[in-house]
């Protein structure tokens, strides 16, 4: 099976990996997966709780890929976003976006499922500090 | 010497055919084309007798008593197939019980699994973790509806070499048919079906530098004599159990391949294994948590699978695929979206079955190769594991299992 230029290019120039400190204010956290399942995906955002919006966003992942290249995608697309329009990405764009196949598509629902687990998390920790701004 | 890339460690899946091979099989295309079931002219007595030869090279390497015991067929997969089926519908009046391992190739699994959807009881015996076949089991398994025992001589992801002997004598004192699936084995490892007690054995030129589309199933004629159902109608070749016009050129490069494999096997072994132990001191001595497969020293020379924790299979073959071809028993590089029920079978966690890389080396690879395979898969399995959660976890202190995992 050959890779789209954009897996590729995602895989071998992964942006914004790392991690934030959990407990951060304004971070939340989604990690979703299963190691027996081959996938993994932490995705963290850190919203600025004045403005309600991602200020940054980080992940690692474990899994083959199409999973790197989905979580690193959906990175770089949080970035800049508020909670609420985060919220509306959906696993269709990263497969149109990545050119996945058919057998891939499992890797952008998994991202999407990150970047929900991540806005619940942040609203969870979050829900009296910046529940006005948040949920504007 | 300067590398040339990509390089091929992926032997167990294929070997590239030996330039001796290829130079005794082009006469058999153009002018020496005749149908070895040809009786009545020189073209048709010429192909007989080079496929004649071919039978006894093959003969000699497997250490069949006649020649005449060695059906082609078009492949190991069609071997086993007409092994297990042909069994099965001969015998079927005698008993409907076969005995397998859990570790077979998809061929023989898939054949069972056939099998057993018309009627036949399949067990399927586990597997120790250092992936040998504990020939107890087989004993247990045994019932008095048992017509075949079927087990792989060497393993495709692990290498592990069965004690084939001890379950050859075991058929013997129980008077049950006994197959054994050495695709993976013949031309790698001695194998000596009368010392043995094989009755069927399969086998494939593709992975002794023979050509692909090729392979062979001894059927033993003395002692017991193996009588096979075919698996389709025709012409009646190959003593009826395989009709088909042989394909001359494929047969005469399986034989020279044959040949080769018994000349150059000793020395070649130990070459081989030596650059596998190089590959493997190299990255069990750079990589932390990173799992030997497979019984060390029941192994075949070329064989090294490792799973290297908290990475998964496929994202390693992609960071080495432009220079490298290796393998992995991922789901993501299998058609099925299962990872390796071998690995599993050994008892790894699943997680480990998605980590685990094959690396296969063969008679052209070289100690530069070595080198810099190892080096760079060292390089891959340190980057992802910089991006890993599960390696993060794991060095916070966490017991990844303790997690409670939300799947898709």
């Amino acid at each position: 099976m050959a890779y789209s230029e954009k897996v590729v290019d995602h895989y071998n120039n992964p942006r914004n990996v790392g991690s934030f400190g959990k407990d951060t204010p304004g971070v939340g956290t989604g990690l979703v997966g299963a190691p027996e399942c081959g996938d993994v995906m932490k995705l963290q955002i850190r919203v600025n709780l004045e403005t309600g919006v991602i200020e940054d966003a980080k992940f690692k992942t474990f899994g083959c890929g199409s999973a790197i290249a989905s979580s690193s995608l959906a990175t770089e697309w949080l970035k800049g976003k508020t909670v609420d329009e985060a919220a509306k990405i959906k696993n269709t764009d990263i497969v149109n976006e990545l050119k996945l196949p058919p057998v891939k598509i499992h890797c952008s629902v998994l991202a999407e499922d990150a970047i929900k687990a991540a806005l619940a998390d942040y609203k969870d920790k979050n829900a009296s500090a910046a529940a006005p701004v948040a949920s504007k | 010497m300067a590398l040339k890339f990509p390089i091929f460690m992926d032997a167990q899946s294929t070997t590239p055919c030996d330039p001796r091979v290829v130079e005794a099989m082009l006469p058999y295309f153009t002018e020496k084309f005749g149908h070895p079931a040809s009786r009545n002219h020189p073209f048709g007595w010429e192909a007989e007798a080079a496929v004649d030869v071919a039978r006894g090279r093959l003969a000699k390497l497997i250490g069949a008593r006649d020649p005449k015991e060695l059906v082609f067929t078009s492949g190991g997969t069609e071997a086993i197939n007409l092994a297990l089926k042909g069994v099965a519908e001969m015998y079927r009046e005698k008993g409907n019980h076969i005995v397998t391992t859990a570790i077979e190739q998809r061929a023989g699994i898939d054949v069972a699994k056939r099998l057993e959807r018309q009627g036949f009881e399949v067990t399927y015996v586990p597997v120790q973790p250092d992936g040998l076949i504990d020939v107890e089991e087989i004993r247990k398994a045994i019932t008095d509806k048992t017509i075949l025992i079927s087990v792989m001589f060497a393993n495709n992801e692990i290498g592990t070499i069965q004690d084939v002997a001890a379950i050859g004598k075991l058929a013997k004192e129980k008077s049950i048919l006994f197959h054994t699936d050495a695709t993976q084995a013949v031309g790698k490892t001695p194998v000596d079906v009368e010392a043995m007690g094989i009755d069927l054995l399969s086998c494939t030129a593709h992975l002794l530098y023979g050509p692909k589309g090729v392979g062979a199933l001894y059927v033993r004629r003395k002692g017991p004599r193996v009588r096979l159902a075919p698996l389709f109608d025709g012409g009646g070749h190959e003593r009826g159990m395989r009709s088909g016009t042989l394909p001359v050129p494929l047969c005469v490069g399986f034989g020279r391949a044959a040949e080769i494999a018994q000349e150059s096997m000793t020395a070649e072994n130990a070459r081989i294994a030596k650059m596998r132990d190089q590959l493997q001191d190299l990255i069990l001595s750079s990589v932390d948590e990173a799992f030997l497969n497979g019984r060390p020293d029941r192994r075949l020379a070329g064989n090294l699978n490792i799973s290297f924790a908290y990475v998964e299979g496929e994202s390693v073959l992609m960071g080495l695929n432009k220079e490298t071809a290796l393998s992995s028993g991922s789901a993501c590089t299998s058609s099925t979206l299962e990872p390796s029920y071998v690995i599993a079978a050994l008892g790894a966690s699943a997680e480990l079955a998605h980590s685990s890389i094959r690396f296969s080396l063969h008679r052209f690879n070289t100690d530069e190769e070595v080198e810099y395979v190892g080096q760079r898969t060292i390089e891959v399995i340190k980057r992802l594991r910089d991006m890993s959660p599960l390696y993060e976890l794991a060095k916070e202190g966490i017991d990844l299992k303790t997690i409670k995992w939300k799947a898709e």
